[in-house]
């Protein structure tokens, strides 16, 4: 008799357990933590103690700081830091700019808007794949679409991906073309403005360009800044489109970081090497994050 | 005509005139794909081709290497599929206990979860593939599918924002006639998720059907390639010079991504504006 409760207590405590608020967090948060743990936290401390190994697939020593010392004396790499950055400066502004111009023009309750953002949405949509890619090696070949437009127009036709200095360019021209997520954050953004605000601007006489920049883009600025920091971080991991329409060249003019990242850890194998670039990539990445933030004090207005 | 319908219909032409350079690159490959081998060399602008040759879809469908593109869409699919349910219903879960259940250290994984979204995935894709090789797993599909049943940031946040408008009466009335805090989820909250699943699932299915770089690095056997692998092979091996064919197999692989849009364009516009997800 007395087991009998004892075991029904001890079965109405572990059902007691199971349903109390903390179990029942974890037990939802689990795939979270564990996927946290598993394949974030662990691979970014084992990365970490790569970066000061030779590691390739079949082992490695500790080196030290080896890799990072040879990181700088990497002209490829520095390169490739360059190069990065070049196209986050050109592609990543623009980008936003397109993104917030045609989100404006499409705020007005004209017939078709919605058919108006689908259109323009459908590059950004589509950018990512391999199918798209290989388009634009196509229409920027040297007998290809574009140089035909060119010539059409007068124009002399340009060696796209046999000139270094203009290999940036298709890319760069790749990315702001898909400004359609940008577009619709700002188009999100753009609604949240009371429409009082215009109309007392308009009472005071401002005309539609004043109104933008004293009302538009100061209520806008979070929205700037989110963007921003997302689209750059996006541009700094840039890898499929260079890696299929330009394999980093010609002379590694486009020969970005996360290209050369690739490289070494994939084709060589270096996996120490590569560990030790991913992490000064991480730092750099930091390094703009924390600009960008810290001078948005300076530009993005709350509420 | 009145000043302002002349300013109206500038406007109009403007916007689409505007718009039909945006999508012209993909007019230019569909019109690609039925045209003739010599009509693309030459960098013909014309989206109409001078005949019509279907036989390039014939000819692109038989793939490389004795394999066929309906393996390669096949696996694609499963993949899209696959991570599509698992991330779909990890984040929905891990959603609920961040935004319905008070636990000891929710606001730190919260926290977590945020930083994750910011963290460059190159910095664990080395690591990741090194334990991945350890684990004997490279050469198999579960690299690329298992870290799909971890939640995806993006989506866990967009079905919190979408579970406070979910009344916690609800909650509270099933609770009183007899369901527990796990039955709230399936019965209750789970159902009543469905918009915000589905935009996840649209975006996810996407982000799945394009991946590159997983499948790049993991998978090595071609009979196990996805259409994305086996379109860059196609492309660049250099005995192609069918153009039309790599044309046609281009414009095939975005059927999908283009026929969702049509029916989902709604959904995925809200999801990207709630969240900023799809860079």
């Amino acid at each position: 008799m007395a087991a009998k409760i004892e075991v029904e207590k001890k079965s109405f405590s572990l059902k007691d357990f199971i349903q109390k608020e903390n179990t029942v967090g974890y037990v939802f948060a689990a795939p979270f933590i564990i996927g946290f743990l598993a394949f974030t936290l662990i691979p970014m401390i084992l990365s970490l103690y790569y970066s000061f190994t030779d590691f390739n697939l079949r082992g490695g020593d500790w080196i030290g700081l080896e890799n990072y010392v040879r990181l700088f004396n990497d002209d490829r790499f520095i390169n490739s830091v360059l190069v990065t950055l070049r196209f986050v400066f050109v592609s990543v502004p623009l980008r936003l700019a397109f993104g917030l111009l045609v989100a404006y023009l499409l705020t007005r309750k004209a017939k078709g808007v919605s058919f108006y953002r689908a259109l323009y949405y459908l590059p950004t949509l589509i950018g990512g794949s391999i199918a798209v890619a290989i388009v634009w090696r196509e229409l920027f070949s040297i007998n290809g679409a574009v140089n035909v437009m060119l010539e059409g127009l007068g124009a002399a036709p340009v060696n796209w991906f046999g000139d270094p200095r203009m290999a940036m360019w298709p890319l760069i021209l790749m990315s702001i073309w898909q400004f359609g997520s940008s577009m619709i954050i700002f188009a999100a953004g753009l609604k949240e403005i009371p429409a009082e605000l215009y109309e007392a601007a308009e009472m005071d006489g401002a005309n539609k360009l004043k109104s933008f920049f004293k009302i538009t883009l100061p209520c806008l600025s979070p929205v700037i800044l989110y963007n921003l920091i997302m689209q750059m971080i996006s541009a700094f991991m840039t890898f499929t489109q260079a890696f299929v329409i330009t394999g980093g060249g010609p002379m590694d003019s486009t020969n970005f970081y996360a290209l050369y990242v690739y490289r070494h850890a994939f084709d060589f194998f270096n996996m120490g090497y590569a560990s030790a670039m991913s992490w000064v990539m991480l730092v750099i990445i930091s390094i703009f994050t924390v600009i960008v933030l810290k001078t948005s004090k300076y530009w993005v207005h709350q509420n | 005509m009145n000043k302002k319908t002349i300013k109206k219909i500038t406007y109009h032409i403007l916007i689409l005139a505007f718009g039909f350079v945006m999508v012209y690159p993909v007019l230019w490959m569909i019109s690609g794909s039925l045209k003739d081998n010599s009509e693309i060399l030459t960098g013909s602008l014309n989206l109409i081709p001078d005949v019509f040759r279907w036989e390039n879809f014939a000819n692109g469908w038989r793939g490389f290497g004795g394999i066929s593109f309906s393996v390669f869409f096949r696996n694609s699919l499963f993949v899209a599929v696959v991570s599509t349910i698992g991330t779909v219903l990890s984040s929905a879960c891990i959603a609920y206990a961040f935004s319905r259940i008070k636990f000891k250290g929710s606001k730190f994984w919260f926290g977590v979860m945020l930083a994750t979204m910011m963290l460059p995935f190159q910095v664990i894709l080395i690591p990741q593939y090194i334990i991945f090789h350890r684990l004997g797993l490279v050469g198999t599909y579960l690299p690329i599918l298992i870290p799909n049943f971890i939640g995806r940031a993006f989506f866990i946040y967009l079905m919190m924002q979408f579970m406070v408008s979910i009344p916690k009466e609800l909650d509270e009335a099933a609770i009183m006639d007899g369901c527990n805090k796990y039955t709230v989820f399936t019965r209750i909250i789970f159902p009543l998720l469905r918009p915000a699943l589905i935009t996840s699932a649209i975006i996810q299915f996407y982000w799945a059907w394009d991946d590159f770089m997983g499948p790049l690095i993991y998978l090595q056997r071609p009979q196990m390639f996805t259409v994305s692998i086996a379109l860059r092979n196609f492309a660049d091996t250099t005995s192609v010079t069918d153009w039309g064919a790599m044309f046609a197999m281009s414009t095939l692989s975005l059927l999908p991504v283009f026929v969702m849009f049509l029916f989902f364009n709604k959904q995925l516009v809200e999801g990207i504006s709630t969240t900023g997800v799809k860079g």
